[in-house]
């Protein structure tokens, strides 16, 4: 247990600490909301789908956590040669645990700047959240999807020798995850085929778990996401766990 | 004299390829004992087996008593080890590295403390405590990275490669400290080197492996009377021959030069 609370106090602190990769990495989802909240919100309301704000702020919050997640999981592919994880190799512990504080540490920092985006939205748009009770909920939403994708990037990191690949997995597989995931568009209006690939997307269910939670719109149940997501992190951690203690320097 | 570490026909293949081939060794307890080799020789993989980082393809090793394979934890317990890249963490403080290696190695808080603040004094860094680590020199990253290495209070230190890139004063004070040490606390020191003037004035003991097989062990005098040369570095050269060995750059080499470009960290 002391092996996972140092392993998460050890990315909290690292995060904390470089205040510009902080803000730098804010900008992005900012940028989107501002641009393309602003930009396309008088069409999507003519097209009868509502205030776009509201659509799109859920979105932009998965936006910032499935990026967050991922790079903090891809760091393992850097740690492994040159930081922290060797040392953590040849002590004493196991590799789960570590894996598991690791992603835990991950996944906080991810809600945290879900929350931050979600703060800078109500500040900057017009985004107000449907029920502020349900914010807490969706706080532990984006922990769980934060665990999920930290797990994730856990898992292709153990894989990957050098950072090559690194290019690959954030255009190949996060972008399309993002664009899919109906953060930006509504899911509904896709062709047939892109609707099944979407309901394969887990990000999908994050997403719309946030918009029911926050803006009291969603395509499927509550509990169908949670349900869902609860199992994909599972399955995610099992494997990241496995492929992670099979990583060798 | 006992001996700390005894390797029994250790063998290691990748596929078809053989890293390690058939080597058997002892290193005494509270000796200093060299492993040289060129590069390509098996080295590293013999060390990432005694270190439980790989497991053999076949053969016995025993450290502490306890064997690397089954009980994996009980050697983490008995050895430290010194990387050749460091394994620091960059943004974190020196001495919050040294408590982070404590936890994982449960040392109890108090003694923890005292320990910390004992061996930063030794490698005289601690009035650097509170500094982040990516501030840091070369040659003081291998400082903290021996008192990290030391805080458990382990019977043998590993070190690979440990002076590679740092200036004469810092190799001098750094094999003082460890000299220091081996008669103090009769800790065994296990290094690897390609300097064949420290192996020759620090170790006691030298192993040569080639190609994956030891081919020569002994004291400096030994070896240098078996092949009847000068220097250890004449000696290595006649076991070895003088050809440059054919490498291709490992995801390691790629890695190293991908955080030069970078400017990630200073060596």
């Amino acid at each position: 247990m002391k092996t996972i609370y140092i392993m998460w106090l050890r990315e909290l602190k690292r995060y904390w600490r470089s205040k510009s990769r902080m803000v730098g990495s804010l900008g992005q989802p900012i940028l989107f909301l501002l641009a393309l909240g602003y930009g396309l919100g008088s069409t999507f309301q003519k097209a009868g789908e509502g205030n776009y704000m509201n659509f799109l702020a859920p979105g932009i919050i998965g936006m910032s956590i499935i990026f967050t997640s991922i790079f903090s999981g891809i760091q393992v592919i850097w740690d492994r040669q040159f930081g922290f994880l060797k040392e953590t190799m040849v002590a004493p512990v196991s590799r789960f645990n570590i894996m598991i504080g690791r992603t835990l540490g991950g996944a906080t920092i991810a809600a945290i700047q879900g929350m931050v985006v979600f703060i800078l939205a109500l500040i900057f748009t017009s985004f107000r959240p449907y029920n502020w009770f349900l914010v807490l909920p969706a706080v532990l939403v984006m922990l769980l999807v934060g665990t999920m994708f930290t797990a994730l990037g856990t898992a292709i990191a153990s894989q990957l020798e050098d950072m090559q690949g690194f290019q690959l997995i954030i255009n190949f597989l996060v972008m399309p995850l993002f664009f899919l995931s109906g953060a930006l568009f509504p899911l509904s209006g896709l062709p047939s085929v892109l609707i099944i690939i979407t309901k394969f997307d887990p990000l999908s269910y994050g997403i719309d778990a946030f918009r029911i939670l926050l803006s009291h719109s969603g395509v499927y149940s509550l509990t169908l996401d949670i349900s869902v997501l609860a199992i994909i992190t599972l399955v995610f951690l099992s494997v990241g766990s496995y492929l992670f203690s099979r990583v060798q320097i | 004299m006992s001996n700390i570490i005894e390797v029994k026909n250790l063998k290691k293949q990748f596929g078809d390829f053989v890293a390690v081939d058939d080597i058997s060794f002892e290193v005494k307890t509270g000796e200093i004992f060299a492993f040289l080799g060129p590069n390509g020789a098996g080295k590293s993989t013999t060390i990432k087996m005694l270190t439980t980082l790989l497991h053999p393809t076949s053969g016995n090793i025993e450290l502490n008593g306890s064997n690397p394979v089954n009980n994996p934890n009980a050697v983490r317990h008995s050895f430290g080890i010194v990387f050749q890249d460091p394994s620091l963490d960059d943004e974190l403080t020196a001495w919050e590295n040294l408590e982070f290696h404590g936890v994982l190695y449960n040392v109890e808080k108090k003694l923890r403390r005292k320990r910390i603040e004992e061996l930063m004094n030794f490698v005289e860094l601690w009035d650097r405590k509170d500094n982040l680590v990516k501030e840091f020199s070369g040659g003081m990253k291998r400082r903290l990275e021996i008192a990290r290495g030391l805080l458990h209070h382990p019977k043998v230190l590993f070190l690979d490669e440990p002076t590679l890139g740092l200036d004469p004063q810092t190799r001098n004070h750094m094999w003082a400290y460890l000299q220091e040490l081996n008669k103090s606390e009769g800790i065994t020191v296990f290094f690897t080197t390609h300097y064949m003037e420290e192996a020759e004035k620090i170790a006691q003991r030298i192993a040569i492996i080639d190609h994956g097989k030891i081919i020569a062990t002994g004291t400096s005098e030994e070896l240098k009377a078996q092949t009847q040369t000068a220097s250890l570095e004449e000696a290595f050269l006649k076991l070895t021959g003088n050809v440059i060995r054919e490498e291709e750059a490992s995801a390691t080499d790629k890695l190293r030069a991908h955080r030069q470009w970078r400017g990630g960290g200073k060596r």
